[in-house]
């Protein structure tokens, strides 16, 4: 088809506004993040070009078991919310009385505003009197009270439940809206043919599910590497730095610290994961539906 | 979907129970921190500090609901700004999104593909990452510590997603219509404005919905970075004013977040079905 210049004109006219926006707010900072990285820019007015100094001081300092932790924290994430939402989704996908209701009740911790969930949390974490603290020495389980956001391993598990909290409704209505576009007829022909409910979630449900498994765990990922809020609300990276991310060491450096150049360079090691994640997100989702037209 | 033959769905006694139980333990963990945040709500303080934990409130009441305004004099204050803030923001991405939706959804030309890629590479990057930056643009143009600051950089990201949605919805509608109307003797503009603008409607009210949303739960770290006035803060921001000095006020705190959360609320029960759609749209259909 050829396509007329005033159309290409036209087109273009249309996408103007959305892209300049983007690239003024998105596109100039990512470059900018680029150049001040390499530079010594602070709240002072002048700053210098001082090569790889800030890449080098970043691996000198605890930098590289912040990276570690932060994967590590990220895939426990990830899979856990993983796990839950497709149980989650398998649950309310049951044609039983109130899925309706059920459903909508899945949606608040995704719906409500981010902080509030995460004020609640914290309470909850709160040693003396907080709920989860309470249950666990009512039934006898822990026997003193526990400061789960005081004490770094508990607070390292604390946050990335948190984090799960926020993330499931998300993932459990997308693998939800997946199980419901499985053919019906499917099911049907695998029933006549005397197959039990089990067996027919094995054997249909869940190979057809892998492909929306995947772009979800992808998306999942990204999201969940970028977190910022669960983390600076309930410890701001603490005890002792044991819930610190990528992410907060970044805030901490570059708005805490006012060093801009060296939390540049953090924000640049950042921005090349996520591109190494969004590169392999956008080639696993042209396969799976390269495969999809194949089948 | 609903209208399956009823015998496959027949449960056994004990499917039924077990997956009762499944969606009961699914739903603690969804519900808890909400039925234990408006537990605290109704407690006194003194019984908040104080242990072994009660889980019910004994003689609660709903005095934390009466003296969170006087405590916190510009709670009101916040939720406009909150609301404020997201009507904009709203405002601002269907412009910007409306005709570059339809512009991907009808017109191929050399590089759509990759621009749409580009515009979805954005939703990667959090503001966080790019704070930095960003802060130095806001402080450029002079919008540290105004609405805008909170206001402009949000827009940025929620841009990328309601592109994807409503370009989805868009390709659904036949082409025969802008072609009809063209034959016609349309414009270009025209055909947008008075054909499809109307059909797509659905499509342009679960975007706005969904944008709306996004922005409401989403208001912190902008907040917390571009903005130090007052007079200014989101809900989200305006909370740490419970953060007293020596001691956090939970009771009030709680009862103050239930009163952000209930526009959220009300819009899950009425609005629970655009929800889905705009979520899953984009999603599934690939």
């Amino acid at each position: 088809m050829n396509v007329q210049r005033s159309t290409l004109i036209f087109a273009w006219m249309l996408l103007l506004p959305a892209v300049l926006y983007v690239v003024v707010i998105v596109a100039y900072p990512l470059l900018d993040t680029f150049i001040l990285s390499f530079t010594d820019a602070s709240l002072k007015k002048t700053s210098n070009w001082v090569g790889w100094i800030n890449y080098e001081k970043i691996f000198n300092t605890t930098f590289a078991e912040v990276i570690i932790r932060t994967f590590v924290w990220t895939f426990f994430s990830v899979a856990i919310k993983m796990i839950i939402g497709v149980f989650g989704a398998c649950m309310l996908n049951a044609a039983v009385p109130g899925r309706a209701l059920f459903r909508v009740l899945t949606m608040p911790p995704w719906i409500v505003p981010m902080a509030i969930g995460i004020f609640m949390w914290g309470w909850m974490y709160n040693g003396q009197f907080g709920m989860i603290s309470g249950v666990l020495q009512n039934w006898g389980i822990i026997d003193g009270p526990v400061a789960f956001l005081a004490r770094g391993s508990t607070a390292f598990w604390a946050t990335i439940i948190t984090d799960v909290w926020i993330g499931v409704p998300m993932v459990t209505l997308y693998m939800l809206a997946a199980m419901q576009a499985v053919p019906q007829d499917l099911y049907e022909a695998a029933w006549t043919d005397g197959a039990g409910r089990f067996y027919r979630f094995r054997r249909i449900t869940l190979p057809l599910l892998i492909p929306s498994m995947i772009t979800m765990s992808m998306l999942s990922l990204i999201s969940t590497f970028n977190s910022f809020d669960i983390i600076w609300i309930l410890t701001q990276g603490g005890p002792n730095g044991e819930t610190t991310t990528m992410i907060i060491d970044t805030y901490r450096t570059a708005i805490g610290s006012k060093k801009y150049g060296e939390g540049a360079a953090r924000a640049v090691l950042i921005c090349i994961f996520l591109s190494i994640f969004c590169l392999a997100y956008f080639r696993v989702t042209s396969r799976l539906s390269a495969g999809e037209t194949n089948r | 979907m609903s209208t399956q033959p009823a015998m496959i769905n027949r449960y056994r006694w004990y499917e039924l129970i077990s997956i009762y139980a499944g969606i009961f333990l699914f739903l603690t963990f969804i519900l808890a921190p909400f039925v234990e945040g408006f537990l605290v709500s109704l407690k006194p303080l003194g019984l908040l500090f104080s242990s072994p934990y009660r889980f019910w409130p004994e003689n609660g009441s709903f005095t934390a609901y009466r003296t969170m305004w006087v405590s916190v004099p510009g709670f009101a204050r916040y939720i406009f700004n909150s609301f404020f803030i997201s009507i904009i923001v709203t405002a601002m991405v269907l412009i910007l999104v409306i005709p570059a939706s339809y512009a991907f959804a009808r017109f191929k030309f050399r590089g759509s593909g990759l621009l749409l890629g580009a515009f979805l590479a954005v939703t990667m990057f959090s503001g966080a990452v790019l704070l930095i930056p960003l802060f130095r643009l806001m402080r450029t143009f002079g919008l540290l510590n105004t609405y805008f600051a909170m206001i402009v950089p949000s827009v940025a990201f929620l841009i990328p997603s309601a592109i994807w949605l409503l370009r989805t919805y868009m390709m659904r509608i036949p082409r025969e219509l802008d072609e009809a109307a063209f034959v016609d003797g349309a414009s270009h503009f025209y055909t947008l404005r008075r054909v499809i603008l109307p059909i797509a409607m659905p499509g342009i009210t679960v975007v706005a919905i969904t944008t709306f949303i996004g922005s409401y739960a989403q208001q912190f770290i902008f907040a917390l970075t571009f903005n130090s006035k007052t007079e200014y803060m989101p809900l989200p921001v305006g909370l740490f004013a419970y953060f007293g000095r020596q001691e956090v006020i939970w009771n009030e705190l709680m009862a103050a977040s239930f009163v952000g959360i209930t526009p959220a609320i009300i819009v899950i029960f009425f609005l629970q079905r655009y929800l889905v759609s705009g979520l899953t749209a984009g999603a599934v259909k690939q």
